[in-house]
């Protein structure tokens, strides 16, 4: 059988692992020895790891980032997180089916009890915002110990293929993100004050100061000076029947499984939320080969940047407001969704249905802090920052200036650093977080002669990249501010390199070239997708910058500049009347049709709020109409966050179906969260050394 | 004007709301005042959840019985599932010093009913499997013992308590003075209004001492603290209390259970006690309690730990409850200083108060109130803590 996998893409290499035998469920398979369990399943099409011991409903993939428990396997007679465990040969993996079973191992146990490391600073977290606080804490020679529970340091960065909005001088915009991710490593690597723990995951905080860490087995005790928690976020669920089917996850679990271990987690995806992860993820996913059914949004215009919008749209996938999705349908997995039009009390409006076969549905719906740290250390007295996404979410590139500005505060609060914290970090980052501004319609230059830069970019954001990399100097933004839109300044003065083209993130700047023939064009596009289709000689279908046709035309030629190797430049020649309007390349040249809608008797109220304990939407519904306003005794009596995740999924949830009910959240009471914020063995805990 | 009722009792937990449902089965009208926001969220949530009988001294037998009576029923007389598991109390035994204290108690035991036995190191591991075998001397087993949760039976009491229509819970606020005259409560006042009753019963716990200041009383409640923890679901393999008494470096005796859900349930007792109202989980508990487990049970290395909660013992200076009237003061029980089984004595202590109340009490309520009296000496020493 012909692997799940992503065998070429666009912009990511793509990894060559030895290729090991393992075995699932007695079944002989092959995986890549050290990826993950999960993503050696998916990479052999298997992707429901086992049922419920309550209601054996089927579980599988949901955070991908070691949160939950929904992706266990057994593994040689022991439950393991899927997502976080490495491959390697001939292991032996089963399904979860049920309560898992104690090995009945009963030799007595020898013991090393836990170390414990003090250190200056501790930081949790190495992402942007983690690594970027390490880098000003190590350029200040502050002993310093940085964990991630991964095996690489990036954070999210490591998912993302797509050039990085913001200047090219503060947040390295128009460079990918992964690649910012190995910058900011080899930038810590020179210094010598900040020791890296990798696969440590940070478990708990207690009121004597101590942070518990798990690393390889072994439990740590580390007693920090200061705390720095720089744990991202997490992505928010959505209460809909069938939201707990397999094949029903986070746009970011989603990107973990491709972009980092590419792998084709689907063969078509719808996505719910037009935020910025969302339309990436889109994105992303055609990239790695997925087809996108649509992506839809709540609201009445997609909340992401129009230029990642635009992106997307341009490759021929629907982005459809006002909508929300009615359900998920499918026996053991997501076989199709049905969506509709909602009306001004988010319900759906019945007879707008529409059903789209698709095998995964993306949730991108928001994200929550990662905050739980932060707020036990906050209240235990500890002297704890937060910075990034657990600080405030928002783009990456913010929490790069956030971890900054928290390092450096850090070395202040610890008499390392007598200057002020730079003013201007600070107003940077408040512009990175800052939201996009209307969309305005720009004329493109009037000029049919010469060659001159096209932009496509209606929309104020923070990203300046094409400003930078022209070497006549004559794109600037409207007033040089980071969020105007550029423009030429003297179009004759252009000489058609196309850095600006090759740079911009959005994909949203051409050059038309009219001096070899001013009725017949060049232009030059960007792309980043799948390079067959755009073979010289190959017909494609050009768009305007919303997405519509405008013509068909020969690819000219292809050119690839050095600098900017994922982004290939096409070129085209088109009548002089719509060269200026072209920016996009078609790639899903039909849209998928709706099929018949299903049964749609699915009442709401089956919805999964708190998938680890199974508690539906109407239990806590029915909970929430007999009185209960305190969360801890709705824990008490239905269990919801009782689970391994410990509320991390459906708290918002049930926020949410408060207010639903109507109810004044002034009246309610928020649970109480206690350590560990993930499971940790007795034996590990203990500090079992193996058998005496 | 203030509101009347027949009693009042200040806090919604372990004691007071099995008080309140048998009060109100009694037809008494109750209000009970509690500073949290709903039922149990004082101690009685801390509690992991053990029922026995299997005490030292005649009281606690006589109220274990019947709290065990009511628990292991519940669901067959009321319906609602408290997760009531019958699994029995396990005191293995590896030293001849816990074999002689617990043998010591099995005459007293055995006089009141008690289906308890010394049992030989193979029935242990049939009891336990996987308990060290290296050491086994045997141990005493009670299989009428149990667990159900805290968390369930206390909200199903409180409905209880509502369906009678009799009782009144005022939640998030704050008593702050015991309303009296001539030498008799006549109610108590919070932070948010004044309620009248000729009855004010204090199941206010660790916080009966801060209680009894208001009327001028010392109550010998002294808090200490405790952790406890719960794992994920493992298929179900023992159904017991493993309680092992002996003590090492730092940490007294520690027991745990399965529960139904397949979680184990754990909490280990501090040597020296750490005293105060701290509820604040630390790191010292996990690593500790988990090396004596492992030691005990190997096999439990593989399975993790979910959560850890800190909560408070309200200890006596003997380790026993306090239970009966005031003198100085007509009108106010006590009902407090459990010593961290409020849970489990709970429903059998509701019903005595209740028939105080009432005028109804038995030879053996009378016998339980002598024993447990605010005006007994608090010398000795309770041997089954």
């Amino acid at each position: 059988m012909t692997q799940k996998r992503v065998t070429q893409h666009p912009v990511l290499e793509v990894p060559k692992g030895e290729e090991v035998p393992f075995t699932w469920n007695g079944k002989e398979l092959t995986g890549r020895t050290g990826e993950m369990i999960s993503s050696a399943l998916f990479a052999n099409d298997i992707q429901i790891f086992g049922h419920h011991h309550k209601d054996e409903s089927p579980q599988g993939m949901y955070c991908a980032n070691g949160q939950c428990s929904q992706c266990l396997v057994i593994v040689d007679g022991l439950p393991v997180k899927s997502c976080m465990t490495p491959l390697s040969r001939a292991m032996n993996i089963q399904s979860v089916e049920g309560l898992p079973k104690v090995p009945p191992e009963d030799t007595p146990q020898a013991f090393d009890p836990p170390e414990e490391i003090q250190t200056e600073v501790l930081i949790i977290g190495g992402g942007p915002a983690g690594l970027s606080a390490a880098i000003e804490l190590g350029r200040l020679g502050i002993d310093t110990l940085l964990l991630d529970d991964k095996d690489r340091l990036g954070g999210k960065l490591v998912l993302q293929t797509h050039k990085f909005f913001g200047s090219v001088k503060d947040s390295w915009a128009g460079t990918r993100g992964f690649e910012i991710g190995r910058i900011l490593e080899d930038q810590l690597k020179e210094l010598d004050s900040v020791k890296v723990k990798l696969n440590t995951t940070a478990v708990g905080v207690f009121s004597d100061g101590i942070i518990g860490a798990v690393q390889d087995n072994r439990y740590v005790k580390i007693r920090p000076n200061k705390l720095l928690v720089a744990t991202g976020a997490r992505e928010k669920m959505l209460a809909f029947p069938g939201n707990t089917l397999p094949g029903v996850f986070g746009a970011g679990a989603f990107q973990t499984l491709v972009n980092r271990d590419l792998i084709k987690a689907s063969d078509r995806v719808l996505i719910v939320g037009g935020g910025n992860v969302g339309i990436i993820a889109g994105y992303h996913a055609i990239q790695a080969g997925i087809e996108v059914a649509c992506v839809i949004e709540g609201l009445s215009e997609v909340g992401g940047y129009k230029v990642h919008a635009d992106k997307l749209e341009r490759l021929g996938v629907p982005i459809l407001t006002n909508h929300t999705v009615v359900s998920a349908n499918g026996t053991d997995r997501v076989e199709s969704v049905t969506i509709a039009m909602r009306d001004e009390n988010w319900k759906a409006v019945p007879g707008t249905e529409q059903t789209f076969k698709v095998d995964t549905v993306l949730i991108a719906v928001g994200l929550s802090k990662v905050d739980e740290f932060f707020l036990k250390a906050k209240e235990w007295g500890m002297d704890v920052y937060a910075a990034g996404d657990a600080q405030e979410i928002a783009e990456a590139s913010a929490a790069m200036f956030s971890g900054k500005i928290e390092g450096v505060k850090i070395a202040k609060a610890l008499g390392k650093y007598d200057n002020e914290i730079p003013q201007e970090w600070t107003e940077k980052a408040a512009i990175l977080k800052s939201r996009p501004g209307k969309a305005a319609q720009r004329p493109a230059p009037p000029q049919e002669t010469g060659v001159m830069p096209v932009f496509h970019c209606f929309q104020e954001i923070p990203c300046n990249p094409c400003t930078s990399v022209c070497k006549e100097g004559i794109i600037h933004t409207e007033n040089d501010a980071i969020t105007g839109l550029p423009h030429v300044t003297d179009p004759s003065l252009c000489k058609g390199c196309m850095n600006c083209v090759a740079i911009c993130p959005g994909l949203a700047v051409t050059l038309v070239d009219f001096r070899k023939d001013p009725e017949l064009p060049i232009v030059t596009l960007p792309y980043e997708i799948d390079r067959g289709r755009v073979e010289k000689g190959n017909t494609i279908i050009l768009t305007d910058v919303d997405g519509k046709e405008i013509a068909q035309a020969p690819v000219k030629s292809l050119i690839t500049k050095k600098k900017y190797p994922g982004t290939l430049l096409v070129q085209v020649k088109l009548p002089k009347e719509i060269a200026k309007k072209a920016v996009g390349i078609r790639v899903q040249e039909q849209p998928f049709p709706a099929e018949e809608v299903p049964d749609t008797s699915a009442l709401p109220d089956n919805a999964m709020i708190c998938r680890c304990e199974r508690v539906t939407a109407g239990k806590i519904r029915q909970a929430i109409k007999n009185g209960v306003r305190d969360m801890n005794q709705l824990k008490a009596i239905s269990r919801s966050g009782m689970g391994a995740c410990g509320s991390k999924t459906c708290r918002p949830l049930v926020w949410g179906i408060f207010r639903e009910e109507g109810v004044d959240l002034k009246e309610t009471t928020d649970r109480i969260d206690r350590p560990l914020f993930v499971e940790v063995p007795f034996g590990t805990l203990a500090g079992t050394k193996g058998d005496k | 004007m203030t509101k009347k009722y027949d009693a009042i009792i200040v806090g919604a937990g372990s004691t007071g709301v099995p008080t309140a449902m048998a009060l109100g089965e009694l037809g008494v009208k109750t209000l009970v005042i509690d500073s949290h926001p709903s039922p149990g969220q004082g101690e009685n949530k801390h509690a992991i959840g053990g029922i026995r009988a299997t005490h030292s001294d005649p009281g606690k037998i006589i109220l274990g019985m019947r709290s065990l009576a009511i628990f292991s029923t519940w669901q067959e007389t009321h319906g609602d599932d408290i997760e009531w598991l019958k699994g029995g109390y396990l005191f293995p035994v590896y030293r001849q010093e816990e074999e002689a204290i617990l043998k010591g108690f099995l005459p007293t035991q055995k006089e009141f009913g008690l289906n308890i036995d010394y049992v030989a190191p193979q029935r242990i591991m049939e009891i336990a499997p996987g308990i060290t075998k290296e050491g086994l001397m045997g141990g005493t087993f009670s299989p009428e013992d149990g667990s159900a949760s805290p968390l369930l039976a206390i909200n199903a009491f409180y409905r209880k308590a509502l369906a009678t229509n009799n009782v009144t819970f005022r939640f998030k606020e704050k008593v702050t003075a015991i309303a009296q005259a001539k030498g008799r409560v006549t109610g108590v006042i919070t932070d948010q209004g004044a309620y009248s009753a000729p009855v004010v019963v204090d199941a206010a716990g660790p916080f009966s001492r801060e209680l009894g200041k208001l009327a001028n009383i010392d109550v010998p409640v002294f808090p200490d603290c405790h952790e406890g923890a719960i794992t994920e679901p493992v298929k179900p393999f023992f159904e017991a209390m493993v309680v092992d008494l002996r003590s090492a470096p730092g940490s007294k005796n520690y027991y745990f259970y399965q529960s139904r859900h397949g979680q184990l349930v754990f909490c280990i007792t501090p040597d020296p006690p750490i005293l105060g109202t701290d509820t604040r989980e630390t790191s010292v508990f996990l690593p500790q309690v988990a090396k004596r487990m492992v030691e005990l049970m190997p096999r439990l290395k593989n399975i993790r730990v979910r959560r850890v909660w800190r909560g408070l013992y309200p200890m006596t200076p003997d380790g026993s409850p306090i239970l009966g009237w005031n003198r100085d003061l007509q009108g106010l029980i006590h009902a407090t200083g459990m010593c961290g089984q409020g849970f489990m004595l709970g429903p059998g202590i509701g019903e005595i108060v209740s028939r105080m109340i009432t005028h109804q009490s038995t030879t053996n309520d009378n016998r339980v109130l002598d024993e447990y009296t605010l005006y007994r000496e608090f010398g000795g020493k309770e041997g089954l803590q």
